[in-house]
């Protein structure tokens, strides 16, 4: 492999790890932005990460922090495990669509509702990644995956999900608010809402809940420029972004 | 504590809490639901916290980040929500995670019924959940063994750092009887602070991860390979049963839970009709107490009483014993379990076939 050589990167973030993230994938920003958070706010000794099934589900091997790997979905659930024993650490869990929307979709709703000072972090890139490109909850109406050659239609599937909107209407959470990272303008934006989903934990503020509109090049069959286009045309108008809930 | 009368499930859970577990994830399912409810009002006055689950799928993984601190949790369930908690066991085996489980069981399958059963034997001894793992199984006759029990399952969840089962049917659960629960010395957590999450000081600024996954072959055969090697200790270590009455026995029931204590019955009355009957117990389910097993040569045939339609423990009676001796199994199911007269009736029909 070739010589990485790392100037400057905040220091949860390990250094001489090759990713694993597939050319254009917007994983690697993602986690950029959660190791930022956590050193800006000199949580590093305290936060515990849940990792969960899927792509991310290495992202341990990026982040210097005490890390367990969940089963598809049951992030949350351990989160409540570990957050019940040690209500002085800095518990979050990192999802995707298929672990948090799908298989998970029960323990995320219990979850967000029980509202104890967690944190998530939730990347929608409206498929499966990992398994190759399947159908999502997620997925918009017309996407074509490979288990909807033709496009999802509603009949057949359903509606596309809105995690933010269904979880917004509990009483529990404090905060909820969906980012894209397609631009920079608006992984600024990620930047601060993700830091404020950790702060809010570290001031015992509730629950934070962080959608973060995300590419899959790779199996959304477009370059990484094309697919941050496409995330712009396509996710954004159906997924809106904004703040969906704040206790403040 | 002074000897009390108490439930099954209270005494289970109060001798939890005496045995260091301040932590406990639980879901309502009958015929368990006094150790949730025992817990939920205890475990808050001293220190402790009680998480009532959405369901026994978000237990068992609340049960493995609790266990993944280092602290004593518990999670307790009857057999629907154990099949649940499959996935979940599989998990907490690959990431040896120290954790206690309890299982009241009732008679299945599907909803089944909110009887006593021991339908969940295999469920239990040959893995819920998928690949190459085993959790230890204890499984109680009377309460005081149940409270002694799931003391000691915490204590082995630590030594070996893996979720050992207490199964304890219905009857264990529903019963009262005179217990005395003792409390226990523990090591605190932070012994465990080597591989834990949450002690990030301690180890002096060091990560801890607790892995699932390990894609390269080679690399997840070593590690099984490392969970084989534990096992294989515990199988050599761990192996429990009472002997009743075998030394100079001609037949010699085996059972387990609540159906030895119809044996332990039988056996006596059988005994002053100068029938020589005899009574192995097996304590632990896995390891299967097969050094026990070595009976003397006045041993004709053996007799298996379960409370179970499938014998689901006839298969480890005949491998204990390398299928030497005759093996007659006699079962009710559903919620009834084998009468001492039916058991008596059996052994007298074999004593007699046999001569």
């Amino acid at each position: 492999m070739s010589e990485t050589k790392v100037f400057g990167m905040t220091p949860t973030w390990r250094r001489d790890v090759h990713t694993h993230y597939c050319p254009g994938c917007t994983h690697g920003v993602a986690h950029r932005l959660v190791c930022e958070a956590i050193d800006e706010l000199g949580i590093r000794d305290e936060a515990i990460g849940i990792a969960p099934v899927g792509c991310a589900v290495l992202i341990h091997q990026y982040m210097d922090l005490d890390f367990i790997e969940a089963a598809h979905g049951r992030a949350p659930a351990v989160a409540y495990g570990i957050k019940a024993v040690r209500p002085d650490k800095i518990v979050f869990t990192y999802q995707g669509d298929g672990d948090l929307a799908s298989i998970g979709m029960g323990e995320i709703v219990h979850a967000v509702n029980r509202a104890w000072p967690l944190t998530v972090v939730f990347i929608n890139n409206a498929i499966y990644g990992m398994t190759g490109g399947q159908m999502a909850p997620t997925t918009l109406l017309g996407q074509k995956a490979t288990t909807c050659l033709s496009g999802r239609t509603a009949e057949a599937n359903g509606y596309p999900v809105r995690m933010c909107e269904l979880l917004a209407t509990l009483e529990g959470p404090a905060y909820i608010e969906r980012v894209a990272l397609s631009k920079p303008q608006h992984i600024l934006k990620a930047k601060a809402a993700i830091k404020k989903a950790f702060e809010n934990q570290v001031n015992n503020k509730g629950f934070s809940f962080i959608e973060v509109l995300s590419t899959c090049p790779t199996n959304w069959g477009l370059r990484p420029v094309e697919a941050c286009q496409w995330l712009e045309e396509n996710m954004i108008p159906y997924y809106p972004l904004g703040v969906f809930k704040d206790f403040e | 504590m002074a000897k009390v009368l108490m439930k099954g499930t209270e005494a289970i859970a109060e001798a939890a809490i005496q045995a260091g577990c301040r932590y406990f994830y639980g879901y309502p399912i009958t015929p368990q639901n006094e150790i949730p409810e025992h817990m939920s009002t205890r475990l808050p006055q001293i220190g402790g916290v009680y998480l009532q689950s959405e369901s026994e799928v978000a237990s068992i993984n609340m049960l493995m980040g609790g266990a993944a601190t280092g602290y004593r949790v518990m999670t307790t369930s009857s057999s629907p929500g154990i099949s649940l908690m499959a996935e979940g066991m599989s998990y907490l085996a690959m990431g040896e995670l120290p954790c206690v489980i309890v299982n009241i069981s009732r008679a299945g399958p599907g909803l089944g019924g909110i009887l006593p059963a021991q339908g969940d034997y295999f469920q239990a001894t040959r893995n819920a959940g998928h690949g190459d793992y085993r959790i230890l199984v204890l499984a109680p006759d009377t309460l005081q063994e149940a409270v002694d029990l799931v003391q000691d399952a915490f204590d082995l969840s630590q030594k070996y750092r893996t979720p050992v089962m207490l199964l304890a049917d219905g009857f264990m659960g529903q019963m009262m009887e005179a217990v005395e629960i003792q409390e226990r010395t523990i090591e605190e957590p932070k012994a465990n602070a080597e591989w834990a999450l949450g002690w990030r000081k301690e180890r002096g600024g060091k990560r801890a991860v607790i892995y699932n996954l390990k894609l390269a072959p080679n690399d997840l055969e070593q590690r099984v390979g490392e969970l084989q090697k534990k096992y294989e200790v515990i199988r050599q270590n761990e192996q429990r049963c009472e002997r009743y009455r075998v030394d100079d026995a001609e037949l010699v029931a085996v059972a387990y839970g609540t159906t030895s204590r119809m044996v332990r019955t039988a056996v006596d009355q059988l005994r002053e009709e100068g029938l020589k009957v005899g009574m192995l117990r097996p304590i632990s389910l896995w390891p299967y107490p097969v050094k026990h097993f070595s009976l003397p040569s006045s041993v004709r045939a053996l007799l298996d009483v379960e409370m179970s339609s499938e014998f689901q423990m006839l298969e480890d009676v005949k491998l204990a014993t390398e299928c030497r001796l005759p093996v007659a199994t006699c079962a009710r199911w559903g919620g009834n379990a084998p009468s001492v007269s039916e058991i008596e009736n059996k052994c007298r029909d074999l004593l007699n076939s046999s001569r």
